[in-house]
């Protein structure tokens, strides 16, 4: 039996994650706000976290959490920051 | 020189009928004979059999007999059927033998039911590319599942057979490039979304409608990524306008949300489909939704324009009434509303107000969108008293204007609300635009219904999108 494939035939090539770092001690963090509601608060609290272990932090925002974030705005962290959190909240 | 290539079939009255003319045309002119159903018709003489219909195919037969002239440069002209001045014409022979005047001739036999989808499977598999599968189950629909093709319900297996049969419902280019299908952006081909019509069960005839409604998810301002991934309810909807909903047989009158309706159930099927088999989107993966609603499953409907006296959603957005459109849009489910007693259109539209209030909840504003499909018999309420479909949204905005007090966090002891900052102000339910209104439904029942949107429903999510259908 034959029978064609529907999908977009993807074949994504398989990437682990980077390592964790053993501490933040010194590290730029970007802070990734997805623009819902309470998602500041959540941020707050994680940069206060952060910065008492010694790490600089970076925020940003995405314009609405209903998109995906803007290809700039997601080479603007990587370029920026060594790490990034995002905060999904609500 | 001219030659000429003469296709015929033994089971042919017609072609019979000229059996006694061959001497005449054989002996002056070139003449190639190709039989599509019998290696010794006309019997007697030099006969390409033609078996596996290819000659046939390639030359586009429909009628035997057809006779072909052609010159080095290639074809110059054909006739079919039996018509004695037409045949001296092409030949350039005075035929002496009596025959009737003319004959009609009868279908090729390349046009056998069936038969176009086999033979172009068979001789034009060249413009396909998607990867074939084998597969060694001896349950196909099975397989499907297994593969992970089905939205839970039995597919239709996609087949060569069964794409090229779909593939003629649409004169664009299977390889045409129609956008990228999020979320993992899979490459969506003309060709694509023909298999996964295939899979949803359509006619060929419903495909241009599956395809326009592809092209609107992908539209930027539908936001289709977003309302996968959501936590929301809400899925696309399809509306279908115009001539094209009626010739393709979909239902607005009775059940026109319900099911048993073979064009709105596989239209909606399909699209869902496209997002998850092109797309890569499954519930419980990127799609995100708590609850999700049945209209994941599929979710399409036409307006009923016919019996109508509105002006149709489509001619709302500016469409021309002969333009077939698809409408989409972020939908939840059905909400119905009951008014029987209401015979005047100010009463019957604060039913409709009070209703529209709690779309989301009561005490939220402007964040979800929502379509107001109202009944035949609803609908004469306002044409016996002459209103505008516009007269009653006009009316419905005017009604939906809620003091700030009502929406405030912590107002009739509900947390939920909005800011304090909201209390002095006086808000409309619905951003500008935000409510539609179109009529389907049944002749008896004093019932409409609402269809509430995705909470993200606007400009920084979810706005509806209509296109116009191309076939």
């Amino acid at each position: 039996m034959e029978l064609l494939d529907p999908t977009a035939e993807l074949n994504p090539e398989g990437r682990l994650p980077r390592a964790r770092p053993k501490s933040v001690f010194g590290k730029t963090v970007g802070l990734l706000d997805i623009a819902k509601p309470k998602g500041d608060i959540f941020i707050d609290r994680i940069e206060d976290l952060l910065k008492q272990k010694g790490a600089k932090t970076v925020r940003y925002r995405k314009p609405t959490f209903t998109r995906v974030a803007p290809i700039e705005l997601t080479q603007q962290i990587a370029a920026e920051c060594d790490l990034v959190l995002e905060a999904l909240a609500d | 020189m001219s030659k000429y290539q003469l296709f015929v079939k033994e089971s042919c009255g017609t072609c019979k009928l000229i059996e006694p003319l061959l001497p005449e045309i054989l002996n002056q002119l070139d003449v190639e004979l190709v039989s599509q159903d019998d290696a010794d018709f006309p019997e007697g003489y030099a006969v390409t059999f033609d078996e596996s219909l290819e000659r046939s195919y390639r030359a586009n037969i429909e009628i035997v007999p057809t006779l072909i002239k052609e010159h080095d440069s290639g074809e110059v002209s054909r006739i079919y059927g039996w018509d004695k001045a037409a045949w001296q014409e092409i030949t350039g022979l005075q035929f002496t033998i009596k025959l009737p005047l003319f004959q009609p001739g009868c279908g090729s036999k390349t046009l056998d039911p069936g038969m176009p989808e086999k033979l172009a499977a068979r001789f034009e598999a060249d413009k396909l590319q998607s990867r074939v599968l084998e597969f060694t189950a001896d349950d196909d629909i099975e397989a499907c599942f297994d593969q992970g093709w089905s939205d839970g319900l039995p597919v239709v297996p996609p087949t060569k057979v069964r794409l090229m049969r779909m593939l003629s419902g649409t004169k664009r280019d299977p390889q045409e490039y129609i956008g990228a299908v999020p979320p993992d952006l899979g490459r969506c081909t003309i060709e694509k979304i023909a298999l996964n019509a295939v899979l949803a069960g359509c006619k060929p005839e419903y495909l241009p409608v599956v395809i326009t409604a592809v092209e609107a998810a992908l539209e930027d301002e539908f936001c289709m990524h977003g309302l996968l991934a959501t936590t929301y309810f809400s899925g696309p909807m399809v509306i279908v306008n115009g001539p094209l909903a009626r010739s393709i047989g979909m239902n607005a009158k009775g059940n026109a949300l319900g099911q048993g309706n073979r064009a709105n159930a596989t239209i909606g099927r399909a699209l869902q489909l496209v997002i998850r088999n092109i797309g890569g989107g499954r519930p419980r993966q990127v799609d995100r939704s708590a609850l999700g609603n049945p209209g994941k499953y599929t979710f399409c409907f036409a307006e009923d324009e016919a019996g109508s006296c509105w002006q149709s959603l489509a001619e709302e957005k500016g469409f021309a009434a002969e333009d077939s459109t698809v409408t989409l849009f972020a939908a939840d489910g059905v909400q119905g509303i009951v008014d029987q007693k209401s015979k005047d259109p100010d009463s019957l539209t604060r039913s409709f107000a009070a209703a529209l209030r709690v779309v989301a909840h009561p005490k939220l504003v402007m964040s979800s969108d929502a379509f107001l499909v109202v009944s035949p018999e609803h609908e004469r309420v306002y044409r016996e008293a002459d209103w505008s479909k516009q007269d009653l949204k006009d009316r419905l905005a005017e009604l939906l204007m809620i003091p700030g007090t009502e929406l405030v966090a912590g107002a009739g002891g509900i947390t939920e609300g909005l800011p304090q900052t909201a209390v002095d102000k006086v808000l409309p339910k619905f951003r500008e635009g935000g409510l539609s209104v179109v009529r389907a439904g049944g002749a008896a029942g004093l019932f409409s219904a609402i269809i509430a949107g995705w909470a993200a429903s606007g400009p920084m999510g979810s706005i509806p999108v209509t296109k116009k259908i191309i076939v």
